[in-house]
């Protein structure tokens, strides 16, 4: 009676009659016969759009850090609407509309990797701004050099980026508009030693991201040249959410500093697990603290931490100015440093752009590599042949009554 | 030095205690179903934002036992329905179906939430958070409200599962599934009610854990739904005692190896103890092989 079952259900209702067969196969081949022609039509029709420059723009839109895409995209929009607005941008006798290819990389290495393929690849863009955390910007660069297409990462600082890791040389096409951890670890470190007084630091970092891992060493590495001492230097992996072991041995310490290279996401879980188990430290930052929503999510646990940053919106320099209404008007929110560096790295491309005279990646790159001067909104900047890594200043932040307040410049 | 091992310890206790309610989730599933419900990670996600929904979007303040009932009632509803749509269709066939819908599951409840909230959200405190200096160690009131809970649901579950008809059921359905419903037990209820204590425990533990680590994000579930998942198979994967001690073993583990080596190698030895214990013991500490019919 079973087997009888089976076999009832599998002469199924869809067994079609001989007639009803050649039916369905007529039409199956006339569909396929449609859909060919229509994207024959549609793919040639595509050819036909009118030119425009393409910049690809590699960002953090899903993943761990989503507000940094958002800054990102945000300045990037803003940006690329202004030029358009003001008719476009003259390369060599014509004058072209930008036209921003969006690809998000969802802060993980492999899809950063994978966008940057495809937007150089498939789409053609004549460069690429982005990715801005470095463990996004450090495989993307890879790629950006053996396909020759200039790249400029508005935010990572980590070394790697810009540095060939085979020959230890420089890449060509990978640019940035920021300055290094190099130069933070610096600015940090004699910030904790003359502006702090401080003679003892700990550091916790995440071990397996690019930036805190490289900003972490080299805090390390130029505190204790300068006569600082460390006195614990813990880790944790990408995810985790409980510090606690790590605190519990960094209070046992007693370091005057706790110094925390991490991302908005990380900080007010550190901060305030560490001030729950009775950490007194002051608090320091890296660039990585810019976001504005770690002060939403950190609340009271980060009141008085200082942080090393690429810009203030307190400077007042006619760019700075003038970027900084123009995104509050648009976007009912005050820029960040993710913002204006995007800001300021689209401006550079268009200065290249400019100078270059012509569409093609080669002398996009040359034309970049030269800039001498240029007055972004995060400052003056230039680049020195054949680094990638501009020279310009940075400034230190701290965390007053729930806002971004300036301290002191750091020349470099 | 003692309390500073004494401070460890009781960090090592509340991670473990959250470790233990959600492994609870996937061996009792395991125990009548013989699956791996993988969606069970991102269930006690939906705890810790559940929790903050309630918190933040009613215009009353709920004591904290109230959101806590409030939020196991809510996953565990939602654990008893993906069971009965998405896992029961598919109870008599290859169990590879089973987990790829059960993956499946669980990607559709990240999705959905990352959708709604694609940033990380920030949990309210729901009561005042005190630091009592007691005998040296920094404790928390949250910290033994964390480890209270837990114990005090584990006791409850452990008491329903030996006293109650519906734990013998449940017993016995995880011991041969076959013959129970020849014994006039309703095996589909008992399955459903399965999903609701088991889902129920990993919201609350999603809950616990958001107070404990208060910002929440759509994708938190996964490496903490791995964790204990790999907690029950410590324990013994289908064992309820397995999967507390499994919980407490992984927590102890985690925070151990950070007090006597460098916190880099923490995961590295941590789960190379947790292989070691798997060799010698391959089904489980109090796990055991499954029985032969002849």
């Amino acid at each position: 009676m079973h087997r009888h079952t089976i076999a009832h259900r599998h002469c199924s209702v869809f067994t079609p009659s001989p007639k009803a067969s050649r039916v369905v196969k007529k039409i199956i081949c006339l569909s396929a016969l449609a859909s060919a022609l229509l994207s024959i039509v549609t793919l040639t029709g595509c050819g036909k759009t009118s030119p425009s420059i393409k910049i690809g723009l590699n960002t953090e839109l899903t993943g761990e850090m989503p507000a940094v895409g958002a800054s990102s995209k945000n300045a990037a929009d803003l940006f690329v609407s202004q030029i358009n607005a003001a008719g476009g941008v003259k390369v060599g006798d014509q004058t072209l509309p930008l036209q921003l290819s969006l690809g998000d990389n969802g802060a993980k290495a492999d899809q950063a990797a994978a966008v940057t393929q495809r937007l150089i690849s498939q789409e053609g863009v004549v460069a690429m701004i982005g990715p801005n955390a470095s463990a996004c910007a450090i495989p993307a660069s890879v790629i950006a050099e053996s396909l020759k297409c200039p790249m400029i990462s508005p935010w990572s600082t980590n070394p790697k980026t810009t540095i060939d890791a085979a020959t230890g040389k420089p890449k060509t096409e990978v640019f940035r508009a920021c300055f290094t951890d190099v130069f933070e670890a610096q600015v940090l470190a004699k910030f904790v030693l003359n502006n702090l007084h401080a003679k003892t630091a700990a550091i916790l970092y995440d071990v397996s991201s690019e930036a805190p891992n490289g900003q972490a060493n080299l805090f390390k590495k130029t505190f204790e040249e300068n006569g600082g001492k460390i006195v614990g230097f813990e880790t944790y992996t990408t995810g985790d959410r409980d510090f606690s072991a790590q605190l519990t041995k960094i209070k046992a310490a007693n370091p005057q500093v706790l110094f925390l290279p991490a991302y908005y996401n990380d900080v007010p879980l550190i901060t305030q697990q560490a001030r729950r188990l009775g950490i007194t430290a002051q608090f320091v930052g890296s660039d990585a603290w810019s976001t504005p929503e770690l002060i939403k999510l950190g609340g009271a646990d980060v009141e008085g931490a200082y942080f090393c940053n690429h810009y203030s919106n307190q400077i007042a320099t006619p760019e700075a100015t003038k970027f900084m209404a123009d995104y509050q008007a648009k976007y009912g929110q005050a820029p960040d440093d993710v913002a204006a560096l995007t800001y300021d790295a689209f401006g550079l491309l268009t200065e290249a752009l400019k100078t270059a005279g012509k569409l093609d990646r080669q002398s996009i790159r040359d034309a970049l590599s030269k800039i001498s001067q240029f007055n972004g909104v995060t400052g003056t900047m230039k680049f020195q042949p054949p680094s990638g890594d501009p020279i310009k200043s940075a400034v230190m932040l701290q965390i007053k009554d729930g806002k971004f307040v300036w301290v002191a410049n750091a020349q470099p | 030095m003692l309390s500073y091992l004494a401070q460890q310890s009781i960090n090592a206790l509340q991670l473990g205690s959250i470790y233990a309610l959600i492994a609870l989730g996937y061996s009792m599933v395991y125990g009548v179903l013989t699956m791996i419900n993988f969606a069970h990670g991102d269930l006690f996600m939906l705890g810790a934002f559940a929790c903050m929904i309630l918190a933040t979007l009613l215009p009353v303040h709920l004591p904290f036992v109230i959101i806590l009932l409030l939020v196991m009632v809510l996953v565990g509803l939602l654990g008893t329905a993906i069971e009965r749509f998405a896992y029961r269709p598919l109870r008599g066939g290859p169990r590879v179906s089973a987990i790829i819908t059960a993956l499946g599951c669980g990607l559709l409840i990240e999705s959905l939430t990352l959708v709604k909230f694609p940033y990380a959200q920030s949990m309210p405190p729901l009561f005042n958070n005190t630091i009592h200096p007691f005998l040296g160690l920094t404790i928390s009131t949250l910290q033994i409200l964390i480890i209270g809970v837990a114990i005090t649901l584990m006791i409850a579950l452990d008491f329903l599962i030996r006293k109650t008809a519906y734990g013998i059921a449940m017993r016995a359905i995880s011991f041969d599934a076959r013959i129970v419903p020849l014994m006039g037990v309703p095996v589909n209820r008992v399955i459903s009610m399965t999903f609701f204590i088991g889902a129920g425990l990993g919201g609350a533990a999603g809950m616990l854990y958001g107070m404990a680590y208060p910002v929440i994000a759509p994708l938190m579930g996964v490496l903490v739904g791995w964790k204990a998942f790999v907690a029950a198979v410590i324990g013994g994967i289908g064992s309820i005692r397995g999967a507390v001690l499994g919980g407490f073993i992984l927590g102890a583990v985690e925070v151990m190896t950070v007090v006597f080596l460098p916190s880099t190698y923490r995961d590295l030895i941590s789960y190379s103890l947790l292989l070691l214990i798997l060799i010698f013991k391959p089904f489980g500490i109090l796990g055991s092989p499954p029985n032969q019919k002849v």
